[in-house]
């Protein structure tokens, strides 16, 4: 049996003006990847809140085991202010994710670690490129290596694929979904694209209005899709 | 030239000046708080106007009214549109103070453009002394929180992600660029201090790519600036301000073209 490393139980969350969470329960396993899905406005972002404890629930507990300091979270969000005119590398920017009091300069070790990240994410050879001269798949591929820098237990992908083209959607997953498998490293996949929920989730959350419902992702069907769509 | 004891402290101070500038101005850029910096001058303007009044140095009225006033913007926070308007309010009721403070204190007017733009004779050794301890002050600080203040201001998302105390660290670097504020008006004066705070950084973004480099190529152009003008100040007697806005100027745009070219 695989641990748990995230437990929802009856979670609720409520807006002052509206009802987004309702009754919410499931149990997340080391090593799982979850794709989230969902039309806009049915509460994936507000979930996502909650679990990074930007949010406290209305009702109901969201618990990391065996505690919130035991699973680091790595994020990745949609959108970054990032320009083109935005300056630095690729390999500083990945590095700021070294956030402590003291030391201003990365140690060797920091700087072994960096390198590490970037060539595990294949951005190395570019390291030197500005972030705000790459391209949007590299910019997340970026976003994603400054978010694992840190060996988090939990990674959370919120919508940062929207953006991409197919192509690079796929390569970033492909990657995701490596590192998920070689390092067990549980992976949450925020999403409204159902095809690739499919292709790389291990399980799924549908969130509808006022219900949500959850399987193997195998059970996610386009009849299912459109029935909770529309229910 | 170097022989007056005036243009001893002149240059020290010009040189504690472009360096601390040079440092805070890469954040300054990489948090977009050009504006506010200027506002902060102005507020400047007001407190050593107020400092005069009270007969105190012009200095410590500007670090009262400065360390004051970014307390209140960072707690100001909430939205930048709303921030943007409030800032400008609080400018306008900043110069229409220090006219005010200037006029009740009954001071002549070269104390006044001393103030606005800034002088190379009004610097005594004792000014220069303070100027130092703040300086140290404000680096000895940012080396410290140095990590914090580089995630923070170059990718605040992904701060905010990481959980880092982002609301106190703006609050910490409002005090550090009130402090600086406070120390590059002794010479180029309290309307040309966004040119030393904004304008090397803006123009380091565009030759290098890591946070220690550009502070490295900020502090360089500030120090030309700086020493360049306070010469041709000296050789020509015109104001130390309008040739350090000159060279700045010219770093940036000659950034721009670079980029250009290079694109």
């Amino acid at each position: 049996m695989t641990e748990s490393i995230l437990q929802l139980k009856h979670l609720s969350f409520a807006f002052p003006d509206k009802q987004v969470l309702n009754d919410l329960s499931y149990d997340l396993k080391r090593g799982d990847f979850l794709s989230i899905v969902g039309e806009n406005g049915v509460g994936k972002t507000t979930l996502m809140r909650l679990v990074l404890q930007e949010l406290k629930p209305t009702s109901g507990t969201l618990e990391f085991l065996p505690n919130r300091q035991a699973v680091p979270v790595g994020y990745v969000p949609q959108f970054r202010n990032v320009d083109a005119e935005y300056p630095l590398s690729i390999q500083d920017f990945v590095g700021l994710n070294f956030a402590k009091i003291g030391l201003p300069w990365l140690t060797a070790k920091e700087r072994r670690r960096v390198n590490e990240i970037l060539t595990e994410t294949k951005l190395f050879d570019i390291r030197r490129r500005p972030l705000g001269q790459a391209s949007g798949g590299e910019k997340q591929k970026a976003y994603l290596a400054q978010a694992l820098l840190d060996r988090p237990r939990l990674l959370i992908l919120d919508e940062s694929t929207a953006s991409l083209d197919p192509i690079a959607k796929t390569e970033l997953l492909d990657l995701v979904k490596q590192i998920n498998e070689q390092q067990q490293l549980t992976v949450i996949f925020v999403t409204h694209d159902i095809p690739l929920a499919r292709r790389y989730g291990d399980h799924y959350l549908f969130l509808s209005p006022g219900h949500y419902e959850a399987g193997n992702i195998s059970e996610l069907t386009n009849e299912k899709v459109g029935a909770m769509n529309n229910a | 030239m170097l022989s007056y004891p005036f243009m001893q402290n002149a240059y020290m101070a010009g040189t504690l000046i472009a360096i601390i500038s040079g440092i805070m101005g890469v954040f300054v850029i990489a948090r977009n708080m050009s504006f506010l910096t200027h506002t902060l001058s102005e507020i400047g303007f007001a407190g050593a106007a107020f400092g005069i009044f009270m007969g105190w140095q012009p200095l410590n009225g500007m670090l009262l009214f400065t360390t004051i006033s970014s307390i209140g913007v960072g707690e100001l926070g909430a939205k930048s549109s709303r921030r943007e308007n409030s800032i400008t309010a609080i400018s306008a009721l900043a110069i229409g103070l220090g006219i005010l403070f200037l006029s009740l204190a009954d001071s002549n007017a070269s104390y006044a453009t001393g103030i606005l733009f800034g002088s190379v004779i009004g610097i005594s050794r004792a000014n220069v002394v303070q100027m130092m301890i703040l300086s140290i002050s404000v680096l000895v600080v940012v080396v410290v929180i140095y990590r914090y203040l580089k995630f923070d201001s170059f990718d605040p998302i992904g701060a905010q992600v990481k959980g880092l105390w982002t609301r106190t660290l703006s609050v910490i670097f409002l005090v550090l660029l009130a402090f600086s504020v406070s120390v590059a008006a002794q010479i180029v004066g309290s309307l040309l201090i966004f040119i030393l705070l904004t304008l090397p950084a803006a123009a380091a973004k565009y030759f290098a790519h890591t946070v220690g480099m550009m502070i490295s190529v900020a502090v360089v152009f500030s120090l030309i600036g700086v020493w360049l003008g306070l010469y041709l100040s000296y050789v020509t007697n015109w104001p130390v301000s309008f040739f350090i806005a000159v060279i700045e100027v010219l770093f940036y745009f000659s950034a721009l073209v670079y980029q250009r070219i290079r694109a």
